[in-house]
């Protein structure tokens, strides 16, 4: 089979199952769908404030390449254990923002190939983690946490995780 | 922390940017903030106006119910200290599903959900609480099995076998996920 074409069935399947399971079940569907889509839109407004702070922020930062300009100064170090330097600002930029590393991947894509080495551990990358930073902002700003504990650093060892991981299975694997 | 983490992304940022000579770029951003904030937000609020109408039915309907049920194994081991019919289980196993699935504007409605419910029972309401960053964790490491935007992105850039990186990512995350959810629990030990 396909996967890729899967992919497209993934969306439609769950609404379809949702819909349909309520159909049988006699749920009163229109009713209850306007319910929580009004849910949806307080939600939405709580959400909105976060949202553009963090904006705010991460680009600040993005935009003064800072992070681009440190990882230059290290890259000799990471020839010399033969680690793909490549990928490090993709890695850096990850947990801070999924859009800008989504773009960062395409970069790649672009710049060495779909399906080359560094291509690969880009797709891999981007694929198998989620931004740490926009989630522990989005859902712990939107109930009102402000002493956050340890989510961090547990946030970013799976960032980092993910990286060794990323490079180890596709160098074994490709 | 998040307060602190905030200040420095725009302190060195601005700072950065001000002694390397990118003063025009940050001035733009700030200008600009605004309206690409709305574009994004724009591109979630309907998925999530959506995805909270759905959800309302998928609970109706008791299909929340049903996957907190088949995830309940899994849930007692990484949240020891929830109950078993813990509210909050239900959006979690919702959540994760529907991440699981790729479709990440959909699943945060339900995310959000989950961490509502979770507040309700935490003591400190401005301290996360031990379920809260577990939940957390999975999130960021990540659940997804089938990554479609990237799929999409890599046939249209002509991959020979876009899929063929399906099973590695899937690898990738059920590795990075349980070692990050092994880090999580001694770091929630050692903090007690």
């Amino acid at each position: 089979m396909n996967l890729g074409a899967f992919g497209n069935y993934v969306l439609p399947m769950v609404v379809l199952l949702i819909i349909g399971v309520a159909l049988f079940k006699n749920v009163s569907l229109f009713d209850t769908f306007i319910e929580g889509a009004k849910d949806g839109i307080i939600l939405g407004f709580q959400v909105f404030p976060c949202l553009l702070g963090m904006i705010f922020g991460i680009n600040l930062l993005l935009r003064s390449h800072l992070i681009s300009d440190i990882l230059g100064l290290f890259s000799p170090l990471f020839s010399l254990f033969n680690f793909p330097k490549e990928i490090l600002p993709l890695a850096f930029i990850r947990p801070i923002s999924g859009n800008a590393s989504f773009a960062m991947m395409i970069d790649i894509f672009k710049t060495y190939g779909v399906d080359s080495y560094l291509g690969r551990i880009a797709a891999v990358m981007q694929g198998a983690t989620d931004t740490t930073i926009y989630v522990i902002s989005l859902y712990f700003g939107s109930i009102g946490i402000k002493n956050i504990r340890y989510a961090l650093k547990a946030g970013l060892f799976a960032d980092f995780v993910t990286l060794v991981i990323s490079v180890l299975l596709v160098s074994l694997l490709f | 922390m998040v307060n602190k983490i905030w200040g420095s992304f725009i302190v060195i940022g601005l700072f950065y940017g001000f002694i390397t000579g990118k003063i025009d770029m940050m001035n733009q951003e700030i200008i600009e903030c605004g309206s690409s904030s709305f574009e994004l937000f724009f591109s979630m609020f309907p998925m999530m106006i959506l995805w909270s109408g759905i959800m309302k039915i998928a609970q109706e309907a008791g299909i929340l119910e049903f996957l907190s049920r088949l995830l309940r194994p899994f849930f007692s081991l990484i949240f020891p200290e929830l109950k078993k019919d813990d509210p909050a289980l239900q959006y979690i196993a919702s959540n994760l599903t529907i991440n699981m699935l790729g479709i990440h504007n959909a699943s945060t409605p339900f995310g959000l959900k989950a961490m509502k419910c979770l507040q309700e029972e935490n003591p400190k309401k401005d301290t996360a609480s031990k379920s809260m960053i577990t939940f957390l964790v999975l999130n960021t490491s990540g659940v997804t099995l089938i990554a479609t935007d990237i799929l999409a992105v890599r046939s249209g850039m002509g991959s020979v076998n876009p899929t063929d990186l399906l099973l590695v990512t899937i690898l990738a995350t059920i590795l990075n996920t349980t070692f990050a959810l092994l880090m999580n629990a001694y770091l929630g030990r050692r903090e007690r």
